[in-house]
């Protein structure tokens, strides 16, 4: 418990005994004069917990004596030295013999002008000084005196000129002025830390009195486990997507063919994003295998149509489509890479889409996401790792409009705290229309970008063997950004890996998006 | 996305209005470009020099790659001019420039397309705008060149009919742009070595027996491309008549590159938007024709289609209406059901009906269009088994006081393997060909490594460190079509003075338990960790799991145990916990013991 105990016993036990044996209250500088500050304070504070005495602090100037005033107290003042060295001497004497015969050229100087102020002497026709009275009366003595004495004057303005004429300084005191508390007494009892089993037992806790508990302190460290404040932002979208009626898609795919991360999204194999520079390609293993090697009978057949409709769509075109009109190369296809999105698993989920039956014989209406890590060839800085999380979506539906999209985003944001969205027409591969999500982030005074959506391309899904009027949503954000953005992170490196802080995990407070 | 830089007084003059920073942001965002930089308030910028604004461009929209195609197409959707009609000159095939190709250029670069601008006029301001969208073409759409290349030249210097060949190195002399030497080919890959610029582009044909070249009727070297361009043609600020060759890989991309190249700077030719066309004489390869095309593509897009997908109720007017602002012409059909779309030949990026719907979503305004309900039809939620499983064992370690952490799943080989005392057999790690650091050679078959490092990095943090870590491995699958699978492992790391090899071992047993797997042992005395299960004194074809000393490098001797599960009475070893290796510990840079555990989570399936 955080209570004041440690402190010398004997102090505590003698502020009582000199408080009983005086009338009315003690100043501590006077019953322990000997007793520093924080002694004395510690003590006082263990009884006044207890109420055997009340204290107030007193905050008082002391003044003591600088070298020359300790020199005026034992010799007197400058002044009077002078007048007494002129007052001995008949016939005067120049100020080389004052200053002989007092001994001190500065007392002999600073003697001279002030008695000669006071009209204690004067000055001779033949340039020597003389005294011009019998007696004085040396007023700085005194005063000096008094402070030693006392270490004040009653005259504050005595004070202030011995102050101003160096010969005191100024010290200040603290001391306190002890009372008697409700609970004095002469004997400090036991007290007891905490309730305890024993003392239930024994009926101990009637009589027993219990130190107050410091409630200014934290409690106790709890050593406490804790989840990883990334994990509790998914956590919180995953629950979204089930408000939404979303079903999870399994992403444990990091290594994909070029043809389910790329050409099956109708992504050409120059565009950019397939670069050396922007994607992890593998070197063992090299290559894949073709889509659906392993089936058999129709779904053989399926995987089979599925890949000529993405060689044709790209090289010639199809569905509609005049394609990018390129030889298309199967090889590139099958070379392996790390996910660069997980975009390649709602596809892979849509393709699977396009073989099942609805009630009405036609593929049923979905909703997928996905949450987790995917890979990109970066330079890795504040702002990028090589690694992060996609959040996805996809909506699959028949005759989607782009207003319901817009309205979904909205919902959907909306749900964690997000509102007063702005959609910005942009590019991307596989959406026509590819929708930018912008957000007014208060903090940063600006419009943010919080994620991209879109209505994948006919030519992705007409390929898979989806019917031309259904259409799918599609919609990816990081988990990583929003969590920056919400967190005031400036340094990914300080949120994934293996440099995050584990006090910063455990010290995260639980994550209400809805509310933060 | 590429970004262009225009001078921003010059923009605002060609849209005839002076735009706030926030309303030019306005129509910028409007129309799906992104203003990203105004230096008009930048003390950085010299006192002399106009403000530019950064304009970052979409990928696919190629005619807005310079200050001109920008103008154009702002003024177009502003409905303040219309589309550029972009005319051939009508000359008599017989009286065309032409460029003749030779059949060896197959083996290098085989398409080649020309154009002449005449009478053009340069300022400095388009004359650079010209080099510029050069550059922007170069690498983006040409791919640093290897698909594309351009040369351009003062045809006043040089003189037709032309020939495109293929050519030993050694047998191509020139001087190159802004040199004073001549050298031949082999040399000039010499020359360029080390050249910032050029240098970068010397390996699409160093290696080649023959590289292409161009020359006019005087054998003069008009350029090699994709490399460089000859002195001698070189064009400058008072060239009046450009002629424009492109050599290529890719045929599409080089008619493409060709369309938008001539149309953005026909504006400033004494006619017009006129070109002078090229005639390319290819037999071999059955690319004989007149460059550019220029042809403008018909497409019939559904009213309803578009209608539909914007949620609009449109009529065909005015469809043809808002897709004159995207720089189409369109025209309703006689039946009224079909908008009849032309699409200009600089708008590359139309491919289907949807981007021509795109456009009129666009040029509506997206925020502007009618919102409906999303919710169409009702779908079920679902949790994916392996997360929802992953979910217990991570809470349960958390209640159990172990901090979760989440470090990468790249490492460097050493890391997964020798730092561990493992070796690699070639048959687990999924490696990477490309990766730009030594930090990321391999996709982990452990999750130890990661919880090592996080270990490693907070080695000021109060003693014990408790970590955990639910998340996937890879390993090689040769039987699967990626020839790779994930596999959801659960690990722990205990690090303080004394090894904490028991508490790990306890929390190993709290969450089995927690997954109903009881703890058979061959001890008699020795209880399950739970109630609501059978602890038997002899192993039995009962489920549950049992451990068995095992000596493994990565741990100490004596202090390692493997976890084996049996579920239906199948047995299978499922992870390992033990203290690790003191050598272990000196290559993760760790000064006290170390316990750990794993286990593969997807036998609880």
């Amino acid at each position: 418990m955080a209570t004041t105990d440690g402190v010398p016993q004997d102090l505590s036990i003698q502020t009582l005994h000199a408080l009983d044996k005086a009338s009315g209250p003690i100043l501590s500088a006077e019953a322990f004069p000997k007793s520093t500050f924080t002694e004395i304070k510690a003590a006082l504070d263990r009884l006044a917990s207890r109420e055997m005495v009340t204290y107030e602090t007193q905050e008082r100037d002391e003044y003591l004596l600088e070298p020359e005033g300790e020199q005026i107290a034992t010799n007197g003042s400058h002044e009077a030295r002078v007048f007494e060295a002129l007052r001995q001497a008949v016939e005067g004497l120049t100020v080389q013999e004052i200053e002989k015969a007092i001994g001190d050229k500065t007392v002999s100087k600073l003697g001279q002008s002030k008695a000669f102020k006071e009209k204690w002497i004067s000055r001779t026709k033949d340039g020597k000084f003389k005294a011009a009275t019998d007696s004085i009366k040396d007023v700085t003595l005194e005063q000096v005196q008094t402070v030693k004495a006392t270490r004040t004057h009653p005259d504050p303005k005595i004070l202030a000129e011995l102050k101003k004429r160096k010969l005191v300084r100024v010290q200040k005191i603290i001391s306190f002025k002890i009372s008697k508390g409700p609970k004095f007494a002469l004997e400090i009892a036991k007290e007891e830390t905490d309730l305890t089993a024993d003392m239930i037992a024994s009926g101990a806790w009637k009589t027993a009195t219990f130190k107050p508990y410091n409630f200014k302190a934290l409690g106790a460290d709890q050593n406490s486990g804790a989840l990883h404040p990334l994990n509790k932002v998914r956590s919180e979208f995953r629950q979204i997507f089930f408000e939404m009626g979303f079903e999870e898609m399994p992403t444990n795919k990091f290594v994909e063919s070029g043809f389910w991360n790329f050409d099956a999204l109708f992504v050409p194999q120059q565009h950019p994003a397939r670069d050396l520079q922007d994607t992890f390609y593998i070197s063992d293993p090299l290559i894949a295998g073709k889509p659906g090697e392993s089936s058999s009978g129709e779904e053989k057949k399926s995987y089979e149509e599925y890949w000529e409709n993405v060689r044709q769509v790209h090289e010639n075109g199809k569905f509609g489509s005049i394609g990018y009109r390129y030889p298309w190369a199967a090889e590139e296809s099958l070379r392996l890479v790390l996910r660069t999105h997980t975009t390649s698993i709602s596809t892979a989920m849509l393709h699977k889409l396009a073989s099942k039956k609805g009630p009405d014989g036609r593929p049923p209406p979905a909703r997928y996401f996905s949450i987790d890590r995917v890979f990109r060839n970066e330079t890795v800085d504040a702002t990028h790792l090589a690694e992060f999380h996609q959040v996805e979506g996809v909506i699959a539906d028949y005759n989607l409009t782009l207003g319901g999209l817009m309205e979904f985003m909205d919902i959907f944001f909306g749900k964690m705290g997000i509102t007063d969205l702005r959609y910005k027409p942009a590019y991307n591969p596989y959406t026509e229309p590819s929708l930018e999500i912008f957000s007014y982030h208060k903090g940063l005074g600006k419009l943010v970008e919080i994620g991209n959506s879109g209505m994948f391309r006919p030519e992705m899904l007409q390929s898979m063997g989806l019917p031309a009027d259904m259409r799918v949503y599609g919609w990816g954000l990081s988990l990583e950004r929003p969590t920056m953005i919400k967190y005031g992170i400036s340094n990914i490196r300080e949120l994934l890996g293996h440099k995050v802080d584990l006090n910063f995990i455990q010290r995260n407070p639980a994550v209400r998006l809805d509310k933060d | 996305m590429p970004t262009i830089n225009v001078d921003k007084y010059a923009l605002f003059e060609a849209l005839g209005e002076q735009y706030t920073a926030d309303s030019f942001q306005q129509l910028c965002f409007d129309f799906g470009i992104e203003l990203d930089k105004d230096t008009e308030e930048d003390p950085a910028r010299p006192k002399d020099q106009a403000p530019e604004l950064a304009i970052e461009i979409p990928a696919n929209r190629y005619d807005l790659l310079c200050f001109e195609g920008i103008a154009t197409h702002l003024n177009i959707f502003r409905g303040k001019s219309a589309t550029p009609n972009y005319q051939l000159v009508d000359i008599p095939e017989s009286q065309m420039q032409n460029i003749t190709v030779a059949k060896e250029t197959a083996d290098v670069r085989p398409y080649v397309a020309g154009a002449i601008l005449r009478n053009i006029k340069f300022t400095e301001a388009t004359y650079n705008s010209f080099i510029g969208l050069q550059d922007k073409l170069h690498m983006n759409l040409a791919r640093q060149r290897t698909l594309v290349s351009i040369g351009t030249h003062d045809l006043d210097t040089i003189k037709g009919p032309f020939t495109y060949e293929a050519l030993p190195p050694k047998d191509i002399k020139f001087i190159p742009l802004n040199q004073t030497k001549e050298m031949d080919g082999e040399e000039l890959m010499a020359f360029y070595e080390n050249d910032k610029h050029l240098g970068s582009y010397l390996h699409i044909i160093r290696d080649k027996p023959v590289y292409p070249v161009i020359f006019d009727a005087n054998r003069t070297v008009c350029s090699l491309p994709p490399i460089i361009n000859g002195d001698h043609s070189k064009i400058t600020l008072n060239t009046t008549n450009v002629f424009i060759e492109i050599t290529a890989t890719d045929q599409t991309k080089l008619d493409i590159v060709c369309n938008i190249m001539v149309a953005m700077f026909s504006q400033y030719c004494a006619e017009k938007f006129t070109i002078e066309p090229v005639k390319i004489i290819s037999d071999h390869n059955k690319t004989t024709r007149i460059t550019p095309s220029l042809e403008a593509r018909k497409m019939d897009v559904e009213v309803d289609y578009i209608n539909q997908c914007c949620g609009l109720e449109e009529s065909p007017d005015s469809i043809c209406k808002l897709l004159s602002k995207m720089a189409y012409t369109a025209e309703p059909s006689a039946d009224r059901k079909f908008i009849k779309v032309t699409v200009p030949a600089t708008r590359a990026d139309v491919l289907h009906a949807c981007d021509v719907m795109e456009d009129v979503a666009v040029a509506y305004g997206f925020n502007s269009l009618p919102r409906s309900t999303p919710n169409k039809s009702a779908t079920i939620g679902q949790p994916l088994m392996i997360n929802k499983l992953s979910d217990i064992v991570r809470n349960e370690s958390a209640m159990a006081g172990w901090v979760e952490v989440m470090p990468l799943i790249l490492c460097s080989h050493k890391e997964n393997f020798e730092w561990l005392n493992r070796v690699d057999d070639g048959t687990t790690a999924i490696k990477l060909a490309n990766p730009k650091t030594a930090e990321y050679q391999v996709v982990r078959t452990s999750l130890l490594p990661g919880l090592l490092k996080t270990i490693r990095e907070n080695k000021s943090v109060a003693l014990p460190l408790k970590i955990t870590e639910t998340s996937d491995i890879a390993v090689k699958d040769p039987g699967s079509e990626r020839r790779a699978r994930n596999e959801r492992r659960w690990a722990a790391a205990f690090y303080g003075k004394t090894s904490g090899f028991e508490v790990v071992h306890g929390l190993l047993d709290r969450v089995l338990s927690m997954l109903r797997i009881s703890f058979i042992t061959h001890e008699e005395g020795l209880t399950g960790k739970s109630m609501d299960f059978k602890v038997t004194e002899n192993p039995s074809p009962e489920d549950g799991y049992f451990i068995k000393e095992i000596n493994e490098p990565t741990f100490f001797d004596g202090r390692a145990a493997a976890i084996y599960l049996r579920l239906g009475g199948k047995v299978q070893r499922i992870g390992e916990f033990g203290v690790l290796h003191p050598t272990v510990l000196e290559k993760f840079d760790l000064r006290y013991p170390v316990s750990t555990l794993e286990i593969n989570l997807e036998v609880f399936l």
